[in-house]
C-alpha cells in the first residue's frame, strides 16, 4: 500500500515545506529564533521517521529501483521528474535524514545569529541530499547535486570561523569546477542516448574511447567531492571554518556523494573506462591513505586532523569500489555509512568542546577527561570506531575493503592496510593529548560537563555504530542485489573486452 | 486590411508623437509622470496589437516587413522590458531630479525602432529600424546632462555607435554589390551555391557591426563606461532591450539571410562568443563599481546566449530565446537593486556600499543572493537552465570545445557573482544604506525572484514555444 504513496516525494520536499515556513514567519529575534528552532527540528524529526518508514517497506529482495515516481517534467526533451531508491541509495537517504535532526539539536545553543536563515538552510540541504540520492534522472541528479553547494557556501560563510570567506569561496569553486565537465559530459550522454534516464543509460554501451572521455568527466566531479588526492585541499579548510553541524554535514553525507556517484554513475555506465583507470584509481587512493595520515598526524587542529583522517578514509571507498569484487563494493558502501556516522559524531565531539574553550588547538587541552568523564567516554568510542576497532562499523567497513582488495590485487590490499596503523597512530595521538595527562589549565578544570542535550544526540550515533559492528548483517542485505548487479556489470566486461583493447585508446 | 500585421507599430508611432505633444502642454511637475503613464499604455496596447496582428505569418511591403512568430515572441519580450524598466525606474529618475517628459518618449521612439528591427526582412529595412532605435539611445545616455560622466557616455556610445553603424553600412554595400538585391530572401538563394568573397566581407562586416550593438567582444569597449556614466535607469534599460532586439535580428540575419552559409558565420560567431564569455569574465573580477560589473557580465552573458546561435541548429535558436527571456528576469532583478541603493538622498555605486545589507534588508539581501547563483548558473535556479540549453545545444552541434570554454568561464563568473553574496552576508557593516523601496519595484522584484526560482516548472512551456519559433524561421 505505501509504494502507492510518492512517499520519495515527501520525504525530499517536507523540508522544504519547513524552510517555507520558516522563512516567511520567523523574524530574526529571539522568538523568531526559538519557533524556527522548532519548526526546523519537528520537519526533520518527521522526515526521519518517513525515512524509517521507508526503510521498513523496503525489499531486499525485489532486483532494481522502489518506490519508483516518475512524472512527466520536460516531456519535449523526455526528461522527466524521476525518483526511486535501490540498495545503493537508500542507506545513504537515511543517514541523511538521520544527521540532520542531529545537527539541529546540535545547534540549538552555539549559533547566535540570523538562526531562521540557518535553520532554513539546512533543512533546504536536507531536500537537496535527499534528492540526490533518490535521482533516476541524470539532469535531475545533477540539479540536486550542484544545488548543494549553495547552502553549504551561506552556511560556512556566515556562520564559520575566521577565515570563513577564504574556504567557503575554495570549496564553492572547487567543487563547482569538477562539476561543470560532469555537465558537459552529461550533455553529450543526452545528445547520444536521447534519454537522461539513468536506467536506460546504464543499458547503453559507448564505445571505448567515448568511454574514456566521459569517465574523466565524471571523474573530475566526483573526485573533487569526495574528495581524493590532489584535489582534496579544499576540505581541511572548509572543515576548519564551518560551524559544527555545518562539517558534520559535510563529512557525513556530502563526501559520500562522490563515492555515490562512482557506484551510481561510473563504474556501471562506463565499465571499460573503469576497469582500465583501476589501477589510476588504486595509486592516488593509495597516496591518499599514506600522505593524508601522515599529514593528520602533524595537526594542530583538531578539525583539520579530523578533515584529513576523512580523506583517508575515503581512500578506502574508492579502493573498494575500484577493486570489482562483491565484498570490495559492498565494503565501499558501508565504510560510506560507517564514516557518515563517525566522522560526524567525532566533529560533534570537537564541537563540545569548542563551545566550552573557544579553541580547536589540541595543545591547549590536556586532562580533559578528568573534567569530563562521560565526554571521554563517548570520544574515545567514536576515535576507537574510526580506527576501526572490531565491534564497531568501522572495522566492518574497512575489513570488507580489505578483503576485497586481496581478491582482486594483494599488493593494493598491503598498502591500504598500513593506512589503519596510520590511522590508529594520530587518532590515540589525539586523545593521548586531548584526554589524558594531568589537568592543570585553569580553563580545562572549569569545564562544564556534557549537558542531557549533548548527550542525546551521541547516544544515538554510538547506539548505531555498535549495532552495525556487531550484526552488518541489515545494511548488507539492503544493499546486497544492488552490489551484484554492479559486480556482474564489471565482470561481464572484463571477460568481454580484454584490458589490453583499451589500453590501445589514442589519448591525443 | 492588409496592414493590420503592421498595426502595433503604427499605432506605437502615432502614440508617440501624441504623448510628445501632450508633454509639452502638462505643466512642468506632473508631465513627467503622465507621460511615462501614457507611454506605458501606449506599450500595453502595441502588446494587445501585436499578439493578435502577429497570430499568423505573413509579409508587408514587397518582403521587407515580415511578420511570425519570431518577431511577436522578440516584440513582446521588448515591450514588457522596457514597460517594466520604466516603472522600475520612475522613482530613481524623480528623486535625482531628471524627470524629463523627453525620457520615456523618446525610449518609446527606440522601441519603436526595435520592434521594426524585429520584424526587419530587408538590407535596408533593417538599417533604418536600426538607427531609429540607436539614435534615441545616444540621447538618453547623456539625458543627465549636467553631469559629466553622463554626457560623456553619451558621446561615447554616439562616435563608437556611429562607427559599427559606418561598418554595417559597409558590409550591406559590399552584399548588396554581389547580391545586386537588398532582401533577405536574395541573399540567400545568392548564396546557395557558396559564397563569393565579396559577400564573405561584407558578411564580416555586418556581423562586426552586430556585435558593437549587442557588445560582443573585441567590439564592446563602450558598454562599461556607458554603463558607469548613463544614469542607472538608463543602463537598466540598455542592459536589457536593446540586446534582446539585436539578438533577435542577428538570428533572423544569420538564419533567413544567410542560411546557406551556416558554415561562414558560424567561426566568426563562435570566435566571437569565446572572446566574450573569456573577457566577460575575467574583466569583471577587477571592478569594484557595481554597473561596470553589470556591464561585464552583461557581454559574458551575451557570450554565452552566442554559444547557443554558433550551433546553427534548430535548438540552438529556442535556447538563445529563452537564454534572452532568463537574462530579462535576472537583469530586471539586479537593477532593481542597484536602483535603490542610495545613502543620503545620493545613488551609490560601489559593491562595498552593500556591506551589512543582509541584516537591515533581510528581503533584498536574499534576493540579490538569489540573482546572483542564477547569474553564476548554479542549480535549480533559472540561469542554470538557460546555460544548460546553449550548452546542450553546442554539444549537440559537435561544439564540444567551446562548452567546455563556456563552462569553465562560467566558474571564473561564479567568483564575482559570489564576491557581491559575501559583502553582503559575510561582512558586517556599520554604514548603512538607505533603500529607496518603492512599492511597485518590490512587487516587480518579486516577481523577478519567483520566476528565477519556479522557471524549471515552466521550461517545458518556453520550450514548446521556442522550439515554434525556431522552426518556422
Amino acid at each position: 500500500m505505501i509504494s502507492h504513496l510518492p512517499i520519495l516525494s515527501f520525504i525530499t520536499f517536507l523540508p522544504l515545506l519547513g524552510a517555507f515556513i520558516i522563512l516567511l514567519t520567523c523574524s530574526d529575534d529571539e522568538q523568531g529564533g526559538k519557533n524556527s528552532k522548532m519548526v526546523a527540528l519537528w520537519t526533520s524529526s518527521i522526515t526521519f521517521v518517513l525515512s524509517i518508514i521507508l526503510l521498513l517497506n523496503f525489499n531486499s529482495n525485489v532486483n532494481g529501483f522502489q518506490f519508483v515516481e516518475k512524472s512527466e517534467w520536460i516531456p519535449i526533451s523526455n526528461i522527466s521528474y524521476h525518483m526511486g531508491v535501490d540498495g545503493i541509495s537508500l542507506p545513504f537517504v537515511v543517514l541523511s535524514t538521520f544527521l540532520i535532526p542531529i545537527c539541529i539539536i546540535s545547534s540549538l545553543n552555539n549559533i547566535k545569529k540570523q538562526i531562521p536563515l540557518y535553520m532554513s538552510l539546512f533543512l533546504i540541504l536536507e531536500v537537496l541530499m535527499v534528492g540526490t540520492f533518490c535521482a533516476m534522472d541524470l539532469l535531475v541528479f545533477y540539479i540536486f547535486f550542484e544545488a548543494v553547494l549553495i547552502p553549504m557556501f551561506l552556511i560556512i560563510g556566515i556562520w564559520g570561523g575566521p577565515r570563513r570567506v577564504y574556504s567557503a569561496f575554495k570549496f564553492f569553486l572547487y567543487t563547482l569546477l569538477g562539476s561543470v565537465l560532469m555537465l558537459i559530459a552529461i550533455f553529450y550522454i543526452y545528445s547520444k542516448t536521447g534519454t537522461t534516464e539513468i536506467t536506460k543509460i546504464t543499458k547503453f554501451s559507448f564505445s571505448h574511447d567515448v568511454q574514456f572521455w566521459l569517465w574523466l568527466a565524471f571523474f573530475a566531479s566526483f573526485s573533487v567531492k569526495l574528495p581524493m588526492w590532489p584535489v582534496h585541499t579544499w576540505l581541511p579548510d572548509a572543515h576548519v571554518e564551518a560551524p559544527t553541524a555545518g562539517s558534520v554535514i559535510l563529512a557525513g553525507v556530502l563526501l559520500k556523494m562522490g563515492g555515490y556517484g562512482f557506484l551510481r554513475f561510473s563504474i556501471p555506465i562506463f565499465p571499460d573506462a573503469s576497469i582500465y583507470f583501476a589501477p589510476f584509481i588504486f595509486v592516488i587512493s593509495i597516496v591518499a591513505i599514506i600522505y593524508t595520515s601522515l599529514v593528520a598526524l602533524v595537526q594542530e587542529d583538531m578539525k583539520k586532523m579530523i578533515a584529513y583522517s576523512s580523506v583517508a578514509h575515503m581512500g578506502f571507498v574508492t579502493i573498494g569500489a575500484f577493486s570489482f569484487t562483491k565484498e570490495g563494493l559492498s565494503g565501499a558502501v558501508f565504510q560510506m555509512v560507517s564514516h557518515g556516522l563517525i566522522s560526524g559524531a567525532l566533529f560533534l565531539c570537537v564541537g563540545i568542546v569548542y563551545d566550552r574553550l573557544h579553541t580547536r588547538e589540541i595543545s591547549a587541552y590536556g586532562g580533559v577527561s578528568d573534567v569530563m568523564p562521560r565526554f571521554a567516554l563517548f570520544f574515545m568510542f567514536m576515535m576507537l570506531a574510526s580506527v576501526g576497532l572490531p565491534g564497531t562499523s568501522g572495522f566492518v567497513g574497512e575489513l570488507l575493503v580489505l578483503i576485497g582488495i586481496w581478491k582482486a590485487n594483494p599488493v593494493v590490499a598491503i598498502f591500504t592496510a598500513t593506512g589503519l596503523i596510520l590511522g590508529a597512530i594520530y587518532m590515540l595521538w589525539l586523545y593521548r593529548r586531548v584526554m589524558f595527562g594531568k589537568a592543570i589549565k585553569e580553563e580545562i578544570l572549569s569545564l562544564n560537563k556534557m549537558n542531557f542535550r549533548e548527550i542525546s544526540i551521541f547516544v544515538p550515533i554510538a547506539i548505531l555504530v555498535l549495532f552495525l559492528g556487531v550484526y552488518a548483517v541489515p545494511l548488507l542485505e539492503i544493499t546486497k542485489l544492488s552490489i551484484s548487479n554492479i559486480y556482474e556489470i564489471t565482470e561481464f566486461h572484463k571477460n568481454q573486452s580484454t584490458i589490453s583493447q583499451i589500453a590501445q585508446v589514442k589519448i591525443f | 486590411m492588409e496592414l493590420f500585421g503592421i498595426s502595433g507599430e503604427i499605432f506605437l508611432a502615432i502614440a508617440g508623437m501624441a504623448t510628445l505633444l501632450s508633454s509639452v502642454f502638462l505643466n512642468k511637475d506632473s508631465s513627467y509622470r503622465i507621460t511615462l503613464r501614457l507611454c506605458n499604455l501606449s506599450f500595453l496596447i502595441t502588446i494587445i496589437l501585436i499578439f493578435f496582428s502577429h497570430s499568423h505569418s505573413g509579409s508587408l511591403f514587397n518582403g521587407s516587413f515580415i511578420y511570425d512568430d519570431l518577431a511577436r515572441f522578440a516584440k513582446i519580450l521588448i515591450l514588457i522590458g522596457t514597460m517594466l524598466t520604466l516603472i522600475i525606474g520612475y522613482k530613481s529618475q524623480k528623486l535625482d531630479n531628471f524627470n524629463r517628459p523627453e525620457y520615456p518618449v523618446l525610449i518609446l521612439f527606440s522601441v519603436l525602432g526595435m520592434l521594426l528591427m524585429a520584424s526587419s526582412n530587408d538590407l535596408i529595412g533593417f538599417y533604418m529600424s536600426l538607427e531609429l532605435q540607436s539614435l534615441p539611445l545616444y540621447v538618453i545616455a547623456a539625458i543627465n546632462r549636467d553631469n559629466i560622466k553622463s554626457s560623456e557616455a553619451g558621446l561615447k556610445y554616439f562616435i563608437l555607435g556611429a562607427l559599427s553603424s559606418g561598418l554595417l553600412l559597409y558590409g550591406m554595400s559590399l552584399v548588396y554589390g554581389a547580391v545586386g538585391d537588398t532582401s533577405f530572401s536574395s541573399i540567400s538563394m545568392a548564396s546557395s551555391d557558396g559564397m563569393s568573397n565579396l559577400m564573405l566581407i561584407g558578411l564580416v562586416f555586418m556581423l562586426s557591426g552586430l556585435a558593437f550593438k549587442i557588445s560582443l567582444v573585441p567590439f564592446h569597449m563602450w558598454t562599461p563606461d556607458v554603463y558607469e556614466g548613463a544614469p542607472t535607469p538608463v543602463t537598466a534599460f540598455f542592459a536589457i532591450v536593446p540586446k534582446l532586439a539585436a539578438i533577435t535580428i542577428l538570428l533572423r540575419f544569420t538564419f533567413t539571410a544567410f542560411d546557406n552559409a551556416i558554415s561562414s558565420w558560424q567561426q566568426i560567431i563562435i570566435i566571437l562568443s569565446l572572446l566574450s564569455m573569456i573577457l566577460g569574465s575575467f574583466a569583471a573580477i577587477m571592478q569594484f563599481n557595481i554597473k561596470r560589473l553589470m556591464a561585464y557580465s552583461s557581454i559574458a552573458h551575451m557570450g554565452y546566449a552566442l554559444v547557443g546561435l554558433s550551433s546553427g541548429i534548430l535548438e540552438g535558436i529556442s535556447s538563445v530565446l529563452i537564454y534572452m527571456v532568463i537574462y530579462m528576469i535576472m537583469n530586471l532583478g539586479a537593477f532593481i537593486i542597484i536602483l535603490s541603493m542610495r545613502r543620503d538622498n545620493q545613488s551609490v555605486e560601489e559593491i562595498s556600499d552593500l556591506k551589512g545589507i543582509s541584516q537591515t534588508h533581510p528581503f533584498i539581501a536574499f534576493s540579490f543572493v538569489i540573482l546572483m547563483f542564477s547569474m553564476a548558473g548554479i542549480p535549480p535556479l533559472a540561469g542554470f537552465f538557460g546555460k544548460w540549453l546553449v550548452f546542450a545545444s553546442a554539444v549537440n552541434a559537435g561544439l564540444i570545445p567551446l562548452a567546455i570554454v563556456g563552462v569553465l568561464t562560467s566558474v571564473v563568473g561564479a567568483f564575482y557573482y559570489l564576491r557581491i553574496i559575501k559583502i553582503m552576508y559575510f561582512e558586517n557593516n556599520e554604514v548603512k544604506l538607505d533603500v529607496v523601496d518603492n512599492k511597485s519595484s518590490m512587487i516587480i522584484l518579486g516577481i523577478m525572484i519567483i520566476s528565477t526560482i519556479l522557471f524549471g516548472l515552466f521550461l517545458n512551456w518556453f520550450l514548446e514555444v521556442t522550439m515554434g519559433i525556431s522552426s518556422s524561421i
